[in-house]
């Protein structure tokens, strides 16, 4: 069974069908890539993945369980680790604490009484462990610079660390190559990549740069008016001619 | 039945005048963003204006309605935009509700100023009548009006047909809207959102100085207060128009005065309910529009679209320091205390103002954990102090437990009601939390206070000093020294919870919502422990000040005293422990020396009340950053001592952070970078 298995999503705005039956499946440690023209509805089913949106029909199974209907912190303690299109950092907090934080708000535990007894402090053991992510990304040596110093590019890279230290078994990229430059995108999903190998994490990358998902992904799916045109492998769905007239266009 | 119509009929020009009101508020709301809790300051200058040209030097009505609505009413919306909201057109939306709050404040007291704080009776409306116009009655059928009704009516037809027509097919209506959604798309589009939003803020301030002339008759005298308190009923009603409509806003205000009518008219007098529901009634409506109307309940505030272009907010000044500045910081402070408790204890006067200080301090931890760490602005923090005030008084005298026991029964009951509290209303966020945590705070005031079993009716309870460990604090220099023990427990309590796991779960709500719960993070629980911690101390504070001074009563937990507090922590630091500190002692040490220099105190409120639009730009509060700021440069300078000193050493030394610039830089860059 796969890791993520969604089926037959559908949502609709007001009369508009945004997501008209549409399935896609993960499977563990597998990088699988969802492209799609402008206005496609990659961000909704997106939204509806994560739980920020409810679909009207269709349901959502992560290692084995349906979450169609589980508030968005239960899915991140359940394995699912995402970055944002718009990157979206804690304001006055260092790069190693978003790391800090993120180890402890996974596991859900919080107690007033600990925190006042002065007994929820850092251990050496948690930023050991920060530590080795700032690692594998390369962004030791800005551990204790404040988030405010970091560009977008570090930025995207802080939330990916940010993500991993939840211990995601998926992690969903939104267009994680927006804003960036080339060079920027190409440290990046060197990056990923390393990461990917590292952890055996699952990825499922929403994107619109097209090179950028071909040097990464294994498989792909298109989508294009809110239904899915083609999947299958990365080179296969390349290659198909509707994908190619409905999407890439002189893309390629 | 005659009754019924009479009662309905009765609520109808009372509902007009709660409509007007309202209507002004949306009007703000919709065309600057501002929810404008000081519309009925507005409103209260040009009622002043007009009852000091017309009643108290004799001007015919029309020219003192000129000069009250027509000339002091655009000119004060003129002034608050030129000198404060344009500023705020792309701030968040608390921050602009933190300005319209310090305006609440301050307005009204500096009014007070001119007019005096004298009781001014004999008010007078502006319909024309040789017997006033209270007295000149029209007889429609079986029923009658007043002038002054009259006026209201017509007056309230004007204003919602003119707006109505304004915003369904002017021009610059369409303007407005647009510049609220957002200020930059408008300016890119060819429009000066700048003479717009000043446009706006003329009308909208036009409508409250008419609002103030119409109402001021209603009232026995022009006071600052009565002005204030009916803007409840009038965010009751702009609720029900989910804040947008006009015409749903006055079917609100005028079901809200036929509601109260028909109470006036069928409660016995006498009864309780009458005596608590009916005045009470708006506060109710509002708080529990806020938590059940849908339009409001799937409301998302607006969000600008553009909002991405904005530099990043202001970080908080040079978090890093070095070891040795820390503990000269600490050292200095150590001086402070060591000369000021001396001081302090020297004599009885001091001695009081020097325990309430410390006292109040206590109580603004409350804010520290709410505003500063939670992000969240609450209007209801001297209720908790009340609670926790009124419930060590009860089981004082009805138990005859210990005292000290009783102020952690206080603190606690305080926590439990923060806690049930917050399940309801911690959802709403931003505006809308402030607002029901404000008609709760006045709802409470209202109706529960007056009742024997908890504010003790018309005799407030005595409250005896603590004894236990054989120390009797009845002793006033014991009792200073119990409460500074009990403040620096609390602090350290704050510290700890600051840099704990709830701390820095509340640290990332604040900086991204949904980043925060993509980790894992669940918002309400984290806002709910902060909100009931935060009630908690309040409590515990209240119950203090009740030993204090020897008796709970009502009139030290004033819930307009409660808007005060909060405007003076956030103006001078909301992030910290010694901010709360700072805000405690200047709340006495201000009112002391503007007493001694002979100047009239109530610039106090005034002062803190215009502070608070720095809230905007420094939300750790304006003296947090100026001592940060300092810290910063001083720490500057050490590092370029150090480094002229031992030039050999290591680049890694100020690892640390990017405080230190490189002498290339030029250091005024520096300032605004940190």
């Amino acid at each position: 069974m796969a890791l993520l298995e969604a089926r037959d999503i559908s949502k609709r705005f007001a009369g508009i069908t945004a997501l008209d039956d549409v399935s896609l499946d993960v499977e563990a440690g597998e990088p699988v890539g969802l492209i799609g023209p402008n206005g496609a509805g990659k961000t909704t089913f997106f939204n509806c993945l994560l739980g920020l949106l409810r679909p009207d029909g269709g349901r959502v199974v992560f290692d084995g369980r349906n979450i169609t209907r589980m508030p968005v912190y239960k899915r991140a303690r359940l394995g699912f680790g995402r970055t944002f299109q718009r990157i979206e950092l804690f304001s006055g907090m260092t790069v190693r604490d978003h790391l800090l934080v993120a180890e402890r708000a996974h596991r859900g535990t919080a107690s007033l009484w600990k925190d006042m007894l002065n007994l929820s402090r850092a251990t050496t053991e948690e930023i050991e462990k920060a530590d080795a992510t700032l690692e594998l990304l390369g962004l030791l040596d800005y551990a204790n610079r404040p988030i405010e110093s970091c560009g977008l590019g570090r930025g995207r890279l802080v939330e990916v660390g940010r993500a991993l230290m939840t211990e995601p078994k998926l992690l969903l990229l939104d267009e994680p190559s927006s804003g960036l430059d080339r060079v920027e995108t190409e440290e990046l999903v060197t990056t990923l990549q390393s990461v990917q190998r590292e952890r055996g994490t699952a990825i499922l990358l929403v994107e619109h740069d097209v090179e950028m998902v071909q040097s990464f992904v294994s498989r792909l799916y298109v989508l294009d008016f809110g239904t899915l045109i083609a999947s299958g492998t990365t080179a296969e769905v390349l290659g198909d001619a509707t994908v190619r007239k409905a999407y890439l266009g002189e893309y390629v | 039945m005659t009754d019924l119509i009479t009662y309905v009929l009765r609520g109808i020009p009372f509902g007009c005048v709660f409509a007007l009101v309202a209507i002004g508020l949306v009007l703000t709301y919709k065309t600057s963003g501002v929810f404008n809790l000081a519309f009925g300051a507005q409103a209260y200058v040009s009622a002043a204006v007009y009852y000091d040209t017309h009643v108290r030097h004799k001007w015919p009505i029309i020219p003192a309605f000129v000069l009250a609505v027509l000339v002091f009413g655009p000119l004060v919306g003129l002034v608050l935009d030129r000198l404060i909201f344009r500023f705020m057109r792309t701030a968040p939306h608390v921050a602009r509700l933190v300005a319209a709050l310090g305006l609440l404040v301050a307005i009204p007291q500096l009014v007070n100023l001119w007019f005096g704080q004298s009781p001014s009776f004999g008010v007078e409306g502006i319909w024309p009548s040789s017997q006033g116009s209270n007295f000149a009655v029209y007889h429609f059928g079986d029923y009658a009006l007043n002038g002054d009704q009259v006026a209201t009516l017509i007056a309230t037809a004007v204003v919602v047909i003119g707006l109505t027509a304004l915003f369904r097919f002017s021009d610059i209506g369409l303007r407005m809207r647009a510049v609220v959604e957002s200020a930059r798309m408008t300016e890119l589009s060819g429009i000066n959102a700048g003479r717009v939003g000043t446009i706006a803020w003329m009308l909208s301030s036009l409508v409250a100085g008419l609002a103030g002339v119409l109402l001021a008759p209603l009232f026995a005298q022009v006071s600052a207060t009565n002005f204030t308190v009916l803007i409840v009923a009038a965010i009751a009603a702009a609720a029900f128009g989910g804040l947008t409509s006009i015409p749903l806003t006055l079917l609100g205000g005028i079901l809200l005065g036929v509601a109260q009518g028909l109470l006036g008219g069928y409660l016995p007098p006498a009864s309780v309910l009458a005596q608590g529901l009916r005045p009470s009634l708006p506060f109710v409506a509002l708080f529990l529009l806020l938590i059940f109307w849908p339009s409001l309940r799937n409301r998302r505030e607006v969000t600008d679209p553009l909002a991405g272009v904005d530099p990043p907010p202001p970080g908080l000044a040079a978090l890093e320091r070095s070891r040795g500045l820390t503990w000269a910081t600490r050292i200095f402070a150590l001086i402070v205390l060591a000369i000021a408790i001396p001081f302090v204890l020297s004599s009885n006067y001091w001695l009081l103002l020097g325990t309430e200080a410390v006292i109040l301090s206590t109580i603004f931890l409350s804010i520290v954990v709410i505003t500063g760490m939670a992000g969240q602005i609450s209007l209801c923090q001297a209720t908790f102090a009340a609670i926790g005030a009124f419930t060590t008084a009860q089981l004082v005298s009805n138990y005859h437990v210990s005292v000290m026991i009783t102020i952690l029964a206080g603190a606690a009951m305080a926590a439990v009601v923060g806690a049930l509290l917050a399940i309801p209303v911690l959802r709403l966020g931003g505006i809308y939390l402030a607002l029901a945590t404000f008609a709760f705070a006045l709802m409470f005031e209202s109706v529960l206070v007056p009742l024997d079993w908890v504010g003790g009716g018309a005799n407030p309870i005595k409250v005896p000093r603590p004894k236990f460990a054989g120390i009797d604090f009845a002793n006033n220099k014991s009792f200073f020294f119990l409460c500074i023990a009990i403040l620096a427990v609390v602090s350290v309590l704050v510290i700890f919870v600051r840099g704990g796991t709830i701390g820095r779960y509340l640290d990332a709500l604040r900086g991204s919502e949904t980043a925060a719960q993509a980790i894992g993070v669940n918002p309400t629980r984290a806002r709910i422990i902060a909100f009931s911690l935060s009630a908690g101390i309040a409590g515990l504070g209240g119950g203090l000040l009740a030993t204090q001074t020897g008796i709970a009563q009502p009139a030290d937990y004033n819930s307009f005293l409660g808007l005060f507090w909060v405007v003076l922590v956030v103006t001078l630091g909301s992030r910290t422990v010694e901010g709360a500190v700072q805000a405690g002692v200047a709340f006495y040490v201000v009112d002391e020396i503007l007493k001694r220099i002979g100047i009239n105190q109530s610039w106090q409120p005034i002062l803190f009340g215009l502070g608070a639009m720095t809230y905007a730009k420094h939300p750790e509060g304006i003296l947090e950053f100026q001592k940060r700021q300092s810290l910063a440069f001083v720490q500057r300078h050490l590092d370029r001592m150090k480094r002229r000193g031992a030039p050999a050493e290591p680049a890694g030394a100020d690892e640390a952070g990017a405080v230190a610039p490189t002498p290339a830089q030029p250091s005024s860059e520096r300032v605004g970078a940190d």
